[in-house]
């Protein structure tokens, strides 16, 4: 992530003043970790201050039949609309860059 | 101010040499396997009983991942086929240059089922691409039937779950109706077997699966 902020930085010739990112519920990242290690790498660099904006996308599936997109709460994987199993994964699993904050030097 | 839009993956860099890894893999015919589970949950076993099953002269190889030690490597090498261990040296999972490196040594196109034990860990390997075609993980009746909904992004990307040491079902509290039904909701496509490393129960369910995946992908 900091090599990109490093590369856009570059690219605009500006200061990166925040970095957001989309984080799914399935992605296997859990967002507090990934602020706690993104905050110590930045700490008393020349990228600080920066700041990390996380998004969390929750888990949504889509029914084969009848082709309803829906959260999936609670584990609750068949279709609210039919009833069906045969739902499968639709997002959740993002883990990407959404925007930067970029400010001119 | 500026707001700049980047639409692009975090771990970019990954999944480029994934993708590269995939392209290979396709092009020599090899298909490649990513065994993921908790520590102790019976992939070395699981892979020890299955080159064990094998053919000499199959054109099969392991990569295992450890954190420390090429123990595992030494179990898996007793077998005749290409093993070679990636020490990850404080890594908690695989990644996709990790793989790459491990490969290079080895001529690709002699091999058509590369089967690659991850780190022992429900949670990191699940977020790296390794370039597979296909995810297998491995839950033991000794953790509890809760997992999967307790790492439900780790099951969600299953297409086959191993539920491993089922001769230990008469001592341990396991509900095997319980495990189906979460590992169905988290992951409705993902097939299941259940196996005893021990006994050899169900290995032959294991191996069938195997085949029958292997000679999809034969050239």
């Amino acid at each position: 992530m900091l090599e990109a902020v490093r590369a856009e930085s570059a690219r605009h010739n500006a200061h990166v003043l925040a970095v957001g990112v989309k984080v799914g519920e399935l992605s296997g990242v859990d967002s507090e970790s990934l602020r706690f290690c993104f905050d110590a790498l930045v700490q008393d660099t020349d990228l600080a201050p920066l700041t990390l904006e996380i998004e969390r996308l929750p888990w949504r599936n889509r029914c084969r039949q009848c082709d309803r997109d829906f959260a999936v709460r609670e584990y609750r994987t068949e279709c609210p609309q039919c009833g069906s199993a045969d739902t499968q994964t639709a997002s959740g699993k993002e883990l990407e860059f959404a925007y930067m904050e970029i400010e001119e030097t | 101010m500026t707001r700049v839009p980047l639409e692009r993956k975090v771990l970019n860099e990954n999944d480029r040499l994934a993708a590269d890894l995939r392209q290979g893999f396709l092009r020599h015919g090899t298909w490649c396997v990513n065994l993921i589970s908790s520590p102790g949950s019976g992939k070395t076993m699981l892979l020890e009983r299955t080159l064990a099953s094998f053919e000499p002269g199959r054109r099969v190889a392991v990569l295992t991942g450890d954190i420390q030690t090429d123990n595992d490597a030494q179990r898996l090498a007793r077998y005749g086929f290409p093993v070679r261990q990636i020490t990850t040296g404080g890594a908690c999972h695989l990644d996709a240059r990790m793989v790459t490196t491990a490969l290079a040594e080895w001529q690709p196109d002699e091999i058509d089922m590369l089967l690659i034990e991850n780190v022992g860990n429900l949670v990191c390997p699940t977020s790296y691409d390794l370039g597979e075609e296909t995810r297998v993980v491995l839950l033991s009746v000794t953790e509890g039937e809760d997992k999967p909904l307790k790492y439900p992004a780790t099951f969600n990307r299953a297409d086959l779950v191993v539920l491993n040491k089922v001769d230990l079902l008469p001592y341990v509290p396991f509900r095997m109706d319980l495990a189906r039904e979460y590992i169905r909701r988290v992951q409705p496509d993902a097939e299941i077997v259940e196996v005893s490393c021990t006994t050899g129960v169900g290995l032959d369910t294991w191996r069938h699966w195997l085949d029958a995946r292997a000679g999809v992908h034969a050239h």
